[in-house]
């Protein structure tokens, strides 16, 4: 994400609002009739690489899958390299998703077609970056926005990119995490350069009131190596819709998904509400991104 | 004196000499120039030298003159070197090292899970940034893994 400027990221997210009512069904689109997609998802996904296919449908084009990784040519002792050379014959965009950390960098050095990275290991998930700022500009603002950010903020990639990226409109960050999962010391001294306001602290108290966006994300059981340890962060980073009563009514709750147990289902019905929209909103997103890297929109 | 010290690395005819490199640094230095044992040039060095600022290691390489973006990678470990090429036992050039923006295939990145610590045909790639206090770090260009310190620790 840091390789986008403000002026490219609007481009993508316009393009996604012209897009959003194909992605709806609600009109047919043909821009990447005769285009085929090549998915190589190289590790388990469901949501990003179901909305990848669901985007190239919308769109009119094609998709071939690389299958599942213990039948490929993967599991020869092919490398990474060799994958995307051969792939970059048949297809004429790449989606893919890697383990490794920096896969889709390298990737995009040996292929001949464009590819768009649908995450790589623990840094990378761009499009879940893009996806998160539509969602805020649709169901909020960008500009200048009251956030709160809150869970696994060490280890989390989504909330990572998310605020390097919401530091290019101005914003007012807070970050709720226990002592153990914070914030990387150099993201928020990178922030503060940026002369971003932020504010750390380890429960919502005095944070609900004040917010128009709280992401919230999941805070796993292997970061703690006392199981009471969890459960007590995990308790303490939980949202329902009794908490919820303090928001301002335009709070937009937001979660890259799956939640264990840190939103209530009680939260579901308020109009707060809002990462179910969120997931769909990846695949406007996806659709604008595989169109411009295709070529057809410009 | 200065004729002894003189003896300890014979000044040479033509080639480059690498001054003011931190003491203890010239095996870094000769290992980030890909200086080995198959290298065909003779080069010799000194290590803990006494120069005027405290103790120094000095490399001399013999008939060959090093690229200059090549030397500039040495400014990682060694920010005060000074370079002199010599041609026919006189300093015809002398310049301080740069620190480079970017170097590829020298150090290894931090991170385990990085795709450029796997079989992958390529090379590591750093960005070389510098904080506001001047201290120099590496930001790696594939996974954004960042080493502040011990540079020397990762060289290959």
């Amino acid at each position: 994400m840091k390789d986008f400027s403000r002026e490219e990221i609007d481009f993508v997210l316009d393009t996604a609002e012209k897009l959003e009512p194909a992605a709806r069904g609600l009109e047919k689109s043909r821009l990447l009739d005769g285009k085929l997609v090549a998915l190589l998802f190289f590790e388990p996904s469901t949501r990003t690489r179901l909305s990848f296919e669901t985007a190239v449908n919308r769109l009119g084009g094609k998709t071939i899958n690389l299958g599942s990784v213990e039948a490929s040519s993967v599991m020869k002792g092919e490398n990474l390299a060799d994958t995307i050379r051969v792939v970059s014959g048949y297809a004429d965009v790449i989606v893919m998703r890697h383990p490794k950390d920096g896969a889709g960098r390298m990737a995009s050095e040996f292929s001949s077609v464009p590819i768009i990275n649908g995450g790589d290991g623990s840094v990378h998930h761009p499009t879940q970056t893009i996806l998160d700022l539509y969602t805020i500009r649709r169901e909020s603002h960008l500009e200048g926005l009251k956030i709160a950010m809150a869970g696994d903020l060490k280890y989390g990639r989504t909330v990572h990119s998310l605020c390097q990226a919401l530091a290019l409109y101005g914003a007012d960050m807070t970050f709720v995490s226990p002592p153990e999962l914070r914030m990387p010391p150099e993201i928020v001294r990178e922030l503060k350069r940026q002369k971003i306001r932020v504010k750390e602290t380890d429960s919502f108290e005095g944070i609900i009131g004040d917010v128009e966006v709280l992401y919230m994300t999941r805070v796993q059981r292997e970061r703690f190596p006392d199981p009471e340890e969890y459960l007590k962060v995990a308790d303490s980073l939980r949202i329902d819709a009794k908490l919820l009563k303090a928001a301002k009514p335009e709070l937009k709750v937001l979660h890259p998904l799956p939640r264990v147990n840190e939103i209530e289902h009680d939260v579901d019905s308020t109009p707060h509400a809002c990462y179910f929209e969120q997931a769909f909103y990846g695949v406007p997103t996806r659709m604008a991104l595989l169109a411009l890297v295709a070529g057809v929109i410009k | 004196m200065r004729e002894k010290r003189d003896l300890k690395v014979q000044a040479i005819e033509k080639g480059t000499v690498i001054d003011h490199i931190p003491a203890g640094q010239a095996l870094n230095v000769l290992h980030i120039l890909g200086i080995s044992g198959d290298f065909k040039s003779t080069v010799s060095f000194v290590m803990n030298a006494q120069g005027a600022r405290g103790k120094k290691d000095v490399v001399k390489i013999e008939g060959k003159e090093i690229n200059v973006g090549e030397l500039n990678k040495i400014a990682l470990i060694a920010p005060g070197a000074t370079v002199n090429i010599i041609r026919n036992f006189e300093v015809k050039r002398k310049y301080n090292v740069i620190i480079p923006n970017y170097i590829e295939g020298v150090l290894r990145c931090i991170n385990p899970n990085c795709i450029s610590n796997s079989k992958e045909p390529i090379k590591s790639k750093f960005a070389v940034l510098q904080s506001e206090e001047k201290e120099v770090f590496l930001r790696c260009v594939y996974c954004n893994s960042i080493i502040y310190e011990n540079i020397v620790r990762h060289l290959f």
